[in-house]
């Protein structure tokens, strides 16, 4: 009775070949799944924001070994190389985008990264009744947990964002501390 | 690849974040495998749609499950479907022998008991796909050895 399809017998050549702006797509669509699931489950807003950031948190600490492990890039040097490197490489390689590096405080302690178009809001709109949602929160937590891995302790919020009116998305970083390497007591 | 790295992150973030809110209520767990589940329904339709957007009309079911097993597989994980069988009465069976949400776990018997989890977002995926191509369908999935997995999709008449 049952039987083996055809599946496979004019075999090789697929259609298409997905590119990598499909796979992005599949990254986009399961993420306001997630949001649209968190917005059903909790009552506020703000509770949201936390449940993203705590996810976004992470996803980071995990994501940072596979960054280090494909970038080979080493330890940087001052807070500059790190917001370059995040820049260039870390937004290259897993969101396809290059958010450009502005308003340095003049301690060099605070940076902005501005995202010209933020993939994971493609199919979005925000309905009027989430006006305090920080939709993107994901991304401020796997920042802060995957420089935590990397020993810094980085404050990073949203304070623009497109979905909400501004013209542009950006998401302010501030350098709080160096983390010391908790090493075992009496252990030199 | 790099550019699956954020959806499976993001994967497992989703199953843990379900999970810990099932652990609160042990009669809840059932209704948590359907908030996954229709998660993956949502996204299911809205690749299909913009997956489908310059292809000509299917022929037929099997046209449409074929679809499924190379296009939209290939689209999601990288690979197609290694087997596809069907009793010619509306019951496919897709066999992927390295399921790319199991093939980081495990390869065997080891955590077995976790591998559930791990599909009913892939489910959900397989039937909101399907549903917007106009065919209603309960799919479900079974593991023996990990990485491997069968996805048995039951076609509702209308």
């Amino acid at each position: 009775m049952w039987s083996t399809a055809c599946l496979f017998h004019h075999d090789g050549m697929i259609a298409f070949q997905p590119t990598s702006m499909r796979n992005s797509e599949l990254f986009t669509l399961t993420y306001g799944a997630l949001v649209t699931q968190l917005c059903k489950d909790y009552e506020n807003d703000e509770e949201v924001n936390k449940q993203l950031d705590k996810m976004g948190y992470n996803i980071g600490v995990r994501l940072i070994e596979d960054f280090l492990a494909r970038s080979s890039i080493g330890r940087c040097q001052d807070f500059r190389e790190t917001a370059d490197v995040i820049a260039k490489v870390a937004f290259k390689m897993y969101l396809g985008i290059t958010p450009s590096v502005t308003n340095w405080s003049p301690a060099g302690d605070e940076f902005s990264l501005i995202l010209e178009n933020n993939p994971l809001v493609d199919f979005v709109e925000l309905p009027d009744n989430h006006s305090t949602l920080i939709y993107s929160n994901l991304l401020c937590g796997v920042l802060r947990g995957a420089l935590e891995m990397v020993q810094m302790a980085v404050d990073v919020r949203f304070v623009q964002d497109t979905l909400r009116g501004d013209n542009v998305t950006e998401i302010r970083m501030k350098f709080i501390k160096r983390i010391e390497e908790n090493l075992p007591a009496g252990d030199e | 690849m790099a550019d699956e790295a954020p959806f499976q992150f993001l994967h497992n973030e989703v199953i843990q974040y379900i999970s810990k809110s099932a652990e609160k209520g042990e009669t809840e767990n059932g209704r948590n495998i359907t908030k996954l589940e229709n998660m993956g329904f949502r996204v299911g339709q809205g690749l299909i749609e913009r997956l489908t957007k310059d292809t000509s009309r299917f022929k037929d079911e099997l046209d449409i499950m074929k679809f499924i097993c190379k296009d939209f597989w290939t689209c999601v994980f990288k690979k197609q479907i290694d087997n596809l069988r069907t009793n010619h009465q509306g019951i496919y069976v897709l066999q992927d022998n390295k399921f790319r949400l199991l093939s980081q776990l495990s390869a065997g018997k080891q955590h077995l008991e976790h591998a559930p989890k791990y599909l009913s977002f892939t489910c959900g995926l397989v039937r909101g796909a399907l549903s917007n191509l106009g065919v209603k369908s309960i799919v479900t999935a079974e593991v023996s050895v990990m990485p491997a997995c069968k996805f048995q999709v039951m076609i509702q008449k209308m």
